[in-house]
């Protein structure tokens, strides 16, 4: 859809004044964030610090208590969806830690998912041929082997291997909000790189990404437009991909103590 | 061929009984009076036509039976049976008739949808006609055309499997048209006396299939497809033979993923394989009996005696089996290794949601030498209901160099159902070896929301790991029918979670 120029540019993610609890503990306490269209939004922030939880609330998790505040995606209101519902909303959560699912072959799993996305949309199922072709090259430019993708998903997959291929569902899915949680840990330099430029290639005016990590070298090769400093719970600081330079000098005491 | 293929594959889902019946010979009387006696037993063996040594072998069994008690070993829970109030030996009905889909239940209805059933099939299958003065021309033509090519499709495997010798009709008819063979082999492998309810059965089994594949033969096709498009009212007491013949190969398929309702509570069926030397059967079985209402009323018993016997050298018999229906399950499809080198397999799907009661499992009985066999159990307990695998491998004295591997993994989904393993070993010689793996998980909720989030329902992120889960099973199964399988499994889970 077209924006008509002069109206204001509605932000595709806004979060105000999320309050999430588990089992009575309050872990993310009045964070505001908003992310529009086209922007890559950094997080980075101490163990802890509820980055992860962030991501799942996001992506519909059970098990958390959102307490108070709002999540809107598109200006729809998020946590009145099932989870289901926000993936084919277009949301993306690729996992700090990807599960495996024995007995079912990446190349199936994939297959029902896009199938239910698109289903969901009232869209036609994907053809068969047409559906290899494309996970076929998608594969390809992720250095991803064919065998790999015939094997149970993730099953005796290297943490690398994981990882690429969470990019790959990203890739196939070509979701609006990308929401990525350390995706650098665990790669080799190799696969960093394929991995960032991968990411890099789904950037687009029309997509956000959120890219969780704790090192600038990701953001090396995925530059952010912001930088957020998360701290128990709340974003702590915003600022331009300089930020990232500055944590990596003098570490997160500085923004805990605010806290 | 491609036609033919076709037609096959779309015949092979339409229950065709509610047809058949147009072509008999009306029977005077509908049903034997009600309980079991000497007399019930002359009634059936009279309607069948059957010859004096058949019905001698009814009345011993049925004498045989009185002196018996019934088994509460298996970890079932059922009110007491009244043997009294049963009939048993009533006439197959068509189908009530009803004018529109609208007078179907809605949940049968789904499940056929779910299962991939186009509604004009449906149509056909809950036997549907037009009221009188609003006749459906189209629909009207479907149904003819689907008793037209079942009767062509059915001609043309009947060529085929007379040319290749391999015998196969009911075993009513088998009675009097091969009664050497039917004298020869029934009661060989599950005797008159086994249990109660195969004693029971063999008193006053209604029909069934029998199977007889001369030596060397390999049975030209699936048996499966043909008899799904023959499938007969076989009753409560269904009783199925089986002969594979020196160095002969037969795959058997019975039972239909579509659900199946039925008056008579009581299922008591045997069935009975022989493996002559080198000769392999393969025996498959789809189980969805009506498994009772969501309160756990009403529903099926189902209390089967399966066995095979591996009677010659290097014969091999192997059970698939995929239950998903019934309220209670009690059967262990086992096989004797009486050859020298033969081979048992039994590869199981146990579902059980609902208030479903399961107890099934296999017994390997190493007779012979060098024999080995091989057991993996997948039970699924969802909802509040029971689910147990129970074993026997014994090794006799004999049976040197016997081997056995058992794998028994059990999946419980929500914290309301339980699963259980009974595994008994036994071997009487120091050269047996028997490995035994059982595993007990609960399906992850860090699995169930990876697969939501990429867009899959609740309900599909189930079925799809339970599908992960009962791969290795569900490959045993022949290939067209395995896709079939995997939607009912999905579908026997539904609300089991969320
Ligand atoms: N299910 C849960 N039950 C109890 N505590 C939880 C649960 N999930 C998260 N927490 C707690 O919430 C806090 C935030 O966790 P979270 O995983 O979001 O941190 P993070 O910022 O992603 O950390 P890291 O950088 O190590 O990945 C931690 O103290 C964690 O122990
Ligand atoms: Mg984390």
């Amino acid at each position: 859809m077209m924006h008509f120029r002069g109206q204001i540019r509605m932000a595709l993610l806004e979060i105000r004044d999320l309050h999430v609890g588990v089992e009575d503990r309050e872990i993310i306490r009045g964070l505001h964030l908003s992310v529009h269209a086209g922007e890559v939004h950094a997080i980075m922030g101490p163990n802890g610090s509820g980055k992860s939880t962030l991501s799942h609330v996001i992506a519909g998790k059970p098990g958390y208590e959102v307490t108070d505040g709002q999540i809107l995606f598109k200006g729809e209101d998020l946590l009145e969806m099932e989870p289901d519902e926000r993936a084919a909303k277009g949301v993306f959560l690729a996992f700090q830690y990807p599960v495996e699912i024995p007995g079912v072959t990446t190349m199936n799993f994939l297959r029902a998912a896009l199938n239910a996305r698109r289903k969901a949309r009232n869209q036609q199922e994907f053809s068969t041929p047409a559906f290899l072709k494309r996970v076929r090259e998608v594969a390809g430019s992720l250095n991803i082997p064919q065998d790999m993708i015939k094997r149970g998903v993730n099953v005796g997959f290297s943490g690398g291997e994981k990882k690429r291929n969470e990019i790959l569902q990203m890739a196939l899915f070509e979701p609006g909000l990308c929401i990525l949680d350390e995706i650098d840990s665990g790669l080799d330099i190799d696969a960093l790189r394929i991995v960032a430029s991968g990411i890099n290639a789904l950037r687009s005016p029309e997509r956000a990404m959120i890219v969780i990590t704790h090192y600038r070298r990701l953001l090396e090769h995925i530059v952010p437009d912001i930088v957020h400093v998360m701290s128990k719970g709340r974003v702590m600081k915003s600022g331009g991909k300089e930020l990232a330079l500055e944590l990596e000098a003098c570490g997160y005491a500085q923004f805990e103590d605010a806290a | 061929m491609v036609a033919l293929q076709e037609t096959v594959e779309r015949v092979k889902r339409i229950d065709v009984d509610q047809y058949r019946y147009g072509f008999e010979t009306l029977i005077d009387s509908e049903k034997a009076p009600k309980g079991l006696s000497e007399e019930t037993v002359k009634f059936i063996s009279q309607k069948k036509n059957e010859p004096a040594w058949m019905l001698q072998w009814r009345l011993e069994a049925y004498r045989r039976w009185l002196t018996m008690t019934e088994p509460t070993w298996a970890r079932v829970n059922y009110p007491k049976i009244d043997f009294q109030d049963i009939y048993y030996y009533a006439a197959p009905k068509p189908k009530k008739t009803v004018s529109s889909l609208d007078e179907i239940d809605p949940e049968i209805l789904k499940t056929y949808e779910k299962l991939g059933i186009p509604l004009r099939e449906v149509a056909m299958l809950e036997g549907i006609e037009p009221k009188v003065g609003e006749q459906d021309p189209a629909q009207r033509k479907i149904a003819v055309d689907a008793v037209f090519d079942s009767v062509s499709v059915a001609t043309t495997f009947k060529a085929e499997l007379k040319k290749a010798g391999v015998i196969f009709m009911p075993i009513s008819e088998a009675i009097r048209e091969h009664p050497e063979l039917v004298q020869k082999y029934l009661g060989s492998v599950v005797p008159t006396s086994d249990n109660f309810y195969a004693t029971l059965n063999s008193a006053v089994f209604s029909d069934g299939s029998f199977v007889y594949v001369p030596p060397g033969v390999r049975c030209p096709m699936e048996l499966s497809t043909y008899f799904r498009i023959n499938e007969r009212n076989t009753g409560q007491f269904e009783r199925t033979l089986i002969i594979a013949d020196k160095g002969s190969y037969v795959s058997y398929l019975e039972g239909c993923t579509a659900p199946q309702r039925d008056e008579n509570q009581l299922h008591a069926a045997v069935v009975e394989l022989v493996a002559l030397d080198d000769a392999e059967i393969k025996y498959s079985t789809v189980q969805n009996w009506y498994p009772g209402n969501s309160e756990g009323k009403g529903g099926i018993y189902n209390f089967v005696t399966k066995r095979g016997d591996c009677r010659g050298n290097h014969s091999k018999i192997s059970w698939t089996q995929v239950e998903t229906g019934s309220a209670i399950t009690w059967k262990y499809p086992s096989c004797i290794l009486r050859g020298d080198n033969s081979r048992g397999e039994f590869y199981s799907i146990a579902i059980s949601n609902g208030f479903q009661q399961v107890d099934s499992g296999t017994k390997m009985i190493h007779l012979g030498k060098n024999t080995s066999s091989r057991i993996i159990s997948k039970g699924i307990a969802a909802g509040k209901s029971q689910n147990t695998y129970r074993g026997l491998v014994t090794a006799h004295r004999k049976a040197t160099g016997a081997r056995n591997f058992t794998a028994c993994d059990s999946l419980l989904i929500g914290d309301k159902c339980g699963a259980h393993t009974v595994p008994y070993i036994e071997a009487k010689n120091s050269s047996a070896t028997f490995e035994h793996e059982a595993t007990t998980s609960k399906i992850s909720e860090d699995v169930l929301f990876y697969c939501v989030q990429r867009g899959l329902s609740q309900e599909e992120a189930v079925g799809l790991v339970v599908n992960g889960f009962v791969k290795q099973v569900l490959q045993r199964l022949p290939m067209e029918f395995a896709v079939e399988a995997q939607k009912l499994i999905a579908i026997s889970l539904d609300g089991s979670v969320g």
